[in-house]
């Protein structure tokens, strides 16, 4: 007998095999690509990729490596400082005011805004007025990306902090910077220490906004931020592009694609497992 | 918030009975609470320069082009350096054609998994796969464009050679894009489907719904303006993304109707041209520029109004 019970059964039961089969779909697409990166990478891997500078011909990645390091160790410097101040205003201060809800919302905006953009600035701002790719820009454009980030990360984490902390301390004497400084930060630190992190994986992987501002360059570069600036993805994106026809190349862009990737997700488990932490 | 006002102090002196020690305690760190707000707003406003700045710098920067060409510039079908002709219709097209490709494709796969997590799968796996979800999201995209172009657009071109004679193009750059929007939907769809309350949910179970019309009819319409700003939000990430489509979208600097041939977005004609760009070509590629990022800025600021309501947290 046919009923209106069989047919909401079937409904369900495509549907629900439908899901089943987006989520196997979705987790195929992360397996693949981590598989070709492990292949292709894990074949290319030596010791001569961590300690050789980029040369057309054989080399490594020893110098977009330490580059990038620099760069994004000071985008995440600057941004950190200027990010936690700024969500700290946002979080105590700003409460429902019309400047601090355009401000977030601002804030929210520029935290998906397209990189490259951000790189075009850099470069119109910085670039163009010192008259020569630096390091120092490179460093810039990494900061305006992160500074969004850490403001969402340390605006929720200090609104999390209950007020009755903040009302207690208030009622022993304590000054509001003191109650901020002490009591507040104290127990978001594990949040916001989250959020840098999460910031810094996001910055290390950017490509885009170094286009126009650090380039590239197959020299040592020991901090002069001065001058062009070596760094990882860049050497990916120019191995894979205008220098794709040496087999060499094109092997040393997966080898840094698998030690980038790996760097990001260390560094997005680290943010989560600190982040678990919190009391 | 808490309300404590530091001209009482000063008022108060008396009252407290206080040394001179105290007093200057008092008025040092009355000082320093003035010095703290002043300096953290300072920061706060930095947002509201960058905004400005970046606007300004754009405006600034792509005017020349903008001047030269006239509304033209978003007309002209063709963008070429060597005849100083430029126009955006090409790389717009692109833009919003892979960026529609995209939502086509990650819309339903998103959902389906973020249903797949919050009603159906095992409390043991929800945990793990949630955090895979997380992860996929942070791979930087530039790996997504160099498996593209080594690994998908090969694989494309060797079996579907009809529809991919070249391997790359618009929906070969569609589908990267798909694949690399799919853990942001997903994240910020399960996010809100797990913000309706569970005695919702259990007293539909409870009349006797299956799961696909608890989700359909009552968790998806109490959530409705959270799952379309997450999709407005991925369309955001797709308009404005640079690596992963520029090394798979082919390129091609003229325009054509098509949905598989070659073409070039926004950012990838930026990425491409810019270094070697001057002169007047380099104030039209600021112009394309400006163009993304207004764009852009109004998708997201959809996206944002539709989510405050929400979780902050999502996303």
């Amino acid at each position: 007998m046919y009923s209106v019970y069989q047919r909401r059964r079937l409904i369900n039961r495509v549907i629900m095999g439908f899901c089943i089969a987006a989520a196997a779909f979705g987790i195929a697409w992360l397996l693949l690509i981590l598989w070709s990166l492990v292949v292709k990478g894990g074949a290319a891997l030596s010791l001569s990729v961590f300690t050789e500078r980029t040369q057309m011909n054989g080399g490594g990645l020893g110098n977009a490596i330490l580059g990038s390091l620099i760069m994004t160790a000071l985008g995440t410097l600057f941004g950190s400082i200027i990010g936690v101040a700024a969500g700290t205003w946002l979080a105590e201060y700003g409460g429902k005011s019309r400047l601090a809800s355009a401000i977030r919302f601002i804030n929210d905006v520029l935290l998906s805004a397209p990189s490259i953009i951000v790189g075009l600035f850099i470069y119109a701002v910085v670039v163009l007025q010192t008259g020569h790719f630096s390091g120092w820009a490179g460093a810039l454009s990494l900061t305006v990306i992160i500074i969004p980030v850490v403001i969402r990360a340390t605006e929720d984490m200090l609104l999390l902090v209950p007020n009755t902390l903040r009302e207690a301390a208030a009622a022993l004497g304590a000054h509001r910077w003191w109650v901020v400084t002490r009591v507040c930060y104290a127990g978001a630190r594990a949040g916001i220490v989250t959020g840098i992190l999460l910031g810094c994986a996001r910055i290390s992987g950017e490509t885009a906004p170094l286009l126009f501002t650090s380039l590239n360059s197959n020299q040592w570069n020991f901090f002069d931020l001065n001058s062009e600036m070596p760094n990882l993805p860049m050497t990916l994106y120019q191995n894979m592009t205008i220098n794709s026809f040496i087999p060499r190349q094109v092997e040393l862009a997966w080898a840094g694609a698998l030690l980038l990737t790996v760097a990001i997700l260390l560094l997005n488990i680290v943010a989560r497992v600190v982040s678990r932490q919190r009391g | 918030m808490l309300s404590m006002t530091t001209s009482t102090t000063s008022d108060a002196r008396h009252l407290l009975g206080a040394s001179d020690n105290e007093l200057s305690a008092l008025k040092r760190n009355g000082f320093i609470d003035r010095l703290f707000e002043t300096t953290t707003r300072l920061f706060a406003l930095f947002v509201l320069l960058l905004l400005g700045a970046i606007l300004a710098s754009l405006v600034v920067s792509g005017w020349p082009a903008l001047q030269t060409f006239g509304l033209d510039f978003f007309t002209i079908d063709r963008w070429a350096a060597n005849i100083e002709k430029f126009g955006a219709l090409p790389a717009v097209y692109g833009t919003l054609i892979t960026s529609l490709i995209a939502i086509v494709i990650a819309v339903p796969v998103s959902f389906g998994i973020a249903i797949f997590l919050t009603e159906k799968c095992p409390v043991m796996l929800r945990r793990p796969l949630g955090i895979t979800v997380e992860l996929l999201a942070g791979v930087p995209s530039i790996i997504y464009g160099m498996w593209g172009v080594e690994v998908l657009a090969p694989f494309l071109q060797s079996h579907f050679p009809t529809l991919f004679p070249a391997g790359t193009g618009l929906a070969t750059a569609g589908l990267i894009l798909a694949v690399m929007i799919i853990p942001f939907i997903t994240a910020i769809t399960r996010d809100v489907m797990v913000t309706v309350p569970p005695i919702m949910r259990e007293s539909a179970y409870g009349l006797g719904c299956t799961t696909w019309e608890v989700v359909r009819s009552v968790i998806f319409p109490s959530v409705r303006g959270g799952l379309v700003g997450g999709v407005i939000l991925g369309l955001g990430r797709a308009l404005g993304e640079t690596m992963a489509v520029t090394f798979v979208i082919g390129n091609n600097l003229f325009f054509h109707a098509t949905l598989t041939g070659q073409g070039t977005s926004i950012a990838a004609l930026i990425a491409n041209q810019f270094p070697e760009a001057d002169g007047i070509q380099r104030s039209a590629l600021l112009a394309l520029g400006l163009l993304l990022f207004v764009i852009t800025f109004i998708v997201l600021a959809i996206a944002r109004l539709m989510l405050n309501r929400y979780d902050r947290k999502s996303a």
